[in-house]
């Protein structure tokens, strides 16, 4: 049975998840199973998947409801946290929330679950006022995660609130099952003033093959101040298609730093949408990669309001039979005067039978306004290599020190220094280099 | 007292479309719709040889199966390909010797246009074949070309005379099959330029093409084939109108070069189709395809000034198969009122040292839309590829859009690839600076966007680049934002 029709069959078999056939939320999923099942799994066909084909990745024979716990402790995956620093956590193993890994919090702020904040009548107000209310309900991977809805990570973080420590989400698949597809659902909301950071991760631990098809809605209210940290080094039989959504309110900022590092195929749809004047959006991302990784960032920033910023900034280094994909998207609207938006993807092809398709892509209706975007493809400078060398610095070190160089910019804007310090280190073991010291 | 916008705005919605009249020929117009009959009937009535029809049958039986492209980013009422001629021509007698013999009116028409044929033949210097709704009528300077062994013709007289040539050719580089529009062409073409360089001759003139559609209610298909032998030179001129008419005319044309080793082809256009009127009535279709296909060290270079046309639907590429070809893309492409573009380019490196530069400039007023669409592909084979794009937009006025998508998609390491854009309006300082110098708002926006575009106009051969100005001027003055 084809992936589509599985997934289509089990909602009416199971009704998807187990809630209230009465309540609002039960009224959405159906409507998102059947926007799912008129749409399908999107095909090269399909502009934004022209490159991405997902035909090889959702051949395989997903099991939907992976069983109960299977007792992994916090030593067998602690090197896949920040754990230098204290941070709240939620943890999930095979999709289903692990306690003993998780350091959640109702103090002030609420990071919890998302089943719990469906469930639990005080947060009914919440989940009616912001749950899929900014997420694209036309598109069908969103629609189909949406009629899954079932656990995931919920943060609520209220007015004035400086959240003291960031927020850790990880996602682990233990492999108990041949393949798996899960279907996290997370919801961000920060409030007026607050001030909130996290860090994401999906991390499969085996060679067991999974599908993740994750959504996250996150909401900026006015002056809020969201920066979000996307890892992604997945073993090479993970492929993860992520869908974010941001909305943001008067005078927020948001960051999202995207680091693509591993998986088999990762698909990043990123996607700002401005509801008020004076906020910036920053979207930065380093991708590297080797093997027959694929790499798709997808990303939209509409720009709806007057006096609005936006700023993107992708790098990718490309080895072996990589592909990678980098489609930005700006949307200046007609109101939107005194726009300025920057976006900038630059990329380095290592090996002759690596890929890059990028289609940075403009669509301006306001004149007041300052758009550029700017696009590379190229190889390492011979002579910057050269005068390395010749100062007695081996090639793989050069090459690796020249690429770091490159990947700078982005990294340097992380606010976290254990991120960054973090990221260094995948960046290293992934040239399989040691420079002695730390960028 | 200055000239205010407001005096700006309602001059240039004022200013008439230029060339808008009808010329009332009698003409040779066919039973509107399409079927293989009518495809036939095209080929009959050329008199064309029997591989020519069965090479027409086929591009229309392919064309059946096809479903029209709805990628492009424009909005329009599909044309009805039933209820259109598809082939109209000046009716005539027998095939004209000399320019005295052509229908007076044909000629009052042409002087309206100021290609006075007699004139530009003497002074300018300029061989032009005249295509009117899509019949070759007349072509120039046949002779002098004729001892330098260069052949320019009709197309249907090439297909008659030279049919090694166009046998061989026809179809190479945009295949019946390639897209809806140019299978359409194929099945129809009535007419066009056919250009054959010798090998190692430099053409001693600009070639050009003159289109005009006429007749109501028909389509214009035409065809150019342009081939440079080894070693050749040929600068190829083309514009294009047509009278102002309510209903959406179709013109889907089809143009090929060839660049033989070491050969060179510049081929330049000024697209000035009835652009529709200033509440976005009628105008042309234009969905051409244009490609070029570059052999070693062979160069190939468009120059595009669009201006007219309700919907402009045209990327003139070049397929870098060549090892140290180049191709290059200069284009202006300017809307008003309601027009859509959608144009661009696409450069396909094949061969080793292969290079391409992209320059485009678009300029959006009124309530236009103007894209650009580009596509540089650099396949595994092509070592040390090298491109450089450029896209500017220029936006006058919030009701205007300028969109870009551009394509990269890179499979070799050693390719070079450099893609920048930008969008702006025409700076209240820079225009400050002009009024401040004693240069009034207008001459001042008309030195800005000369200054925009300057990098494409100067490539423009001398004649085309006076007329360019002259039409970049009309369409936008006073559309200051």
């Amino acid at each position: 049975m084809e992936l589509k029709d599985k997934l289509v069959s089990s909602f009416f078999a199971y009704e998807g998840n187990g809630l209230d056939v009465h309540s609002p939320i039960h009224d959405i999923c159906s409507d998102a199973i059947k926007k799912f099942d008129k749409k399908g799994f999107p095909t090269k066909k399909e502009e934004a998947w022209k490159y991405t084909s997902l035909n090889a990745v959702l051949k395989q024979n997903y099991n939907l409801y992976p069983k109960g716990d299977t007792g992994l402790e916090f030593k067998d995956v602690m090197r896949y946290f920040i754990h230098e620093i204290d941070s709240y956590k939620i943890a999930f193993v095979d999709g289903r929330y692990s306690s003993n890994l998780s350091a959640t919090s109702h103090d002030g702020l609420d990071v919890c679950l998302m089943s719990s904040a469906l469930s639990k009548p005080k947060y009914r107000i919440i989940i009616e006022n912001y749950f899929n209310k900014v997420a694209n309900t036309e598109d069908s991977l969103t629609a189909l995660n949406t009629a899954f809805l079932k656990e995931g990570a919920f943060i609520n973080i209220p007015k004035g609130k400086v959240v003291d420590k960031p927020i850790q989400i990880l996602h682990f698949s233990t492999g108990k099952e041949p393949a798996l597809m899960l279907q996290p659902r997370n919801l961000i909301v920060v409030g007026e003033n607050a001030h909130v950071q996290i860090i994401e991760r999906h991390q499969s631990l085996t060679d067991n093959p999974v599908l993740t098809n994750s959504v996250t809605e996150i909401f900026a209210n006015k002056q809020a101040i969201v920066d979000y940290y996307k890892i992604q080094n997945d073993k090479q039989s993970a492929s993860l298609i992520d869908n974010t959504y941001i909305s943001q309110k008067r005078n927020s900022h948001a960051f999202v730093h995207t680091f693509s590092l591993g998986g088999n195929l990762t698909r990043n749809n990123l996607n700002f949408y401005h509801k008020d004047e004076h906020l910036d959006s920053t979207l930065k991302g380093i991708t590297i990669i080797g093997d027959k990784q694929h790499v798709d960032h997808h990303t939209l920033v509409n720009h709806a309001y007057p006096n609005c910023e936006s700023h993107q900034d992708y790098k990718g280094i490309f080895g072996d039979r990589s592909t990678g994909v980098f489609n930005g998207k700006v949307i200046v609207e007609k109101e939107a005067q005194k726009t300025n938006a920057f976006q900038q993807n630059n990329n380095i092809l290592l090996d002759d039978k690596a890929t890059i398709n990028t289609k940075p892509q403009l669509e301006i209706f306001a004149d007041d306004v300052k758009c550029s975007h700017g696009c590379t493809v190229g190889q390492l400078d011979e002579d910057a290599l050269f005068y390395l060398r010749s100062r007695g610095i081996p090639a793989k070190e050069a090459k690796a020190l020249l690429m770091y160089a490159f990947a700078n910019n982005v990294l340097e804007s992380v606010k976290i220094p254990e991120v960054k310090a973090r990221i260094n280190k995948l960046i290293a073991k992934k040239l399989g280099v040691n420079l002695g010291f730390e960028l | 007292m200055g000239y205010t916008e407001e005096e700006l705005k309602k001059e240039l919605e004022t200013k008439e479309y230029e060339y808008g009249f009808y010329t009332d020929i009698e003409s040779d117009t066919f039973p509107v719709g399409l079927n293989e009959d009518i495809v036939r009937a095209i080929s009959r009535k050329k008199e064309e040889p029997e591989w020519m029809t069965e090479w027409r049958v086929e591009a229309f039986r392919a064309w059946e199966q096809m479903i029209e492209p709805e990628w492009a980013n424009v909005t329009y009422k599909k044309p009805d390909f039933q209820n259109i001629s598809y082939y109209s021509a000046p009716k005539k007698k027998d095939k004209y010797n000399s320019l005295d013999e052509v229908d007076p009116e044909l000629l009052e028409t042409f002087n309206k246009l100021g290609i006075s044929l007699d004139e530009q033949k003497k002074l300018a210097g300029v061989a032009i074949d005249v295509v009117m709704d899509s019949v070759s009528v007349a072509t120039t300077f046949k002779k002098t070309l004729a001892e330098k062994g260069i052949i320019f013709c009709s197309i249907s007289e090439a297909i008659k005379e030279h049919p090694e040539l166009v046998k061989k050719y026809i179809g190479s580089v945009v295949p019946q099959k390639d897209n809806f529009y140019a299978a359409l062409n194929s099945a129809v073409f009535s007419d066009g330029s056919f250009c054959y360089i010798p090998k190692g001759v430099r053409c001693p003139m600009e070639l050009s093409t003159y289109f005009r559609i006429n007749e109501a209610g028909t389509g214009q298909f035409e065809r150019t084939l342009v081939i440079a032998d080894k070693g050749s030179y040929v600068s190829y001129l083309e514009g294009c109108t047509a009278p102002m008419r309510d209903e959406n005319q179709l013109h889907a044309a089809v143009v090929e070069l060839i660049a033989l080793d070491d050969a060179e082809i510049k081929y330049s256009t000024v697209q000035n189709w009835f652009p529709g009127g200033k509440d976005g009535k009628g105008g042309v279709y234009n969905f051409v395809t244009k490609r070029g296909l570059c052999e070693t060290n062979a160069k190939i270079s468009w120059t595009q000034v669009e201006t007219g046309s309700a919907i402009t639907w045209k990327y003139p590429s070049c397929v870098l198969k060549g090892d140290n070809s180049v191709g290059e893309f200069y284009s202006i492409a300017v809307t008003n009122n309601y027009q859509q573009a959608d144009t661009g380019t696409k450069m396909i490196h094949l061969g080793k040292n292969t290079k391409s530069t992209i320059i485009s400039k678009g300029i959006s007023a009124g309530k236009s839309q103007n894209s650009y669409r580009g596509l540089v592909q650099v396949n595994s084979r092509a070592e040390n590829a090298r491109n450089f794009s450029q896209c500017d937009s220029l936006l006058m006025g919030n009701n205007c859009g300028a969109h870009t998508f551009p394509y990269i998609e890179a499979k070799n390491k050693t390719a070079q690839i450099e893609h920048e854009a930008t969008t702006s309006k025409i700076g209240e300082d820079q225009i400050f600076y002009c009024n401040q110098r004693g240069i009034d708002t207008e001459k001042a926006i008309a030195l800005i966007v000369n200054g925009f575009s300057k990098e494409v106009l100067n490539k423009l051969p001398m004649e085309f680049a006076v007329e360019a100005q002259k039409l970049l001027e009309i369409s936008l003055e006073g559309s200051v934002g």
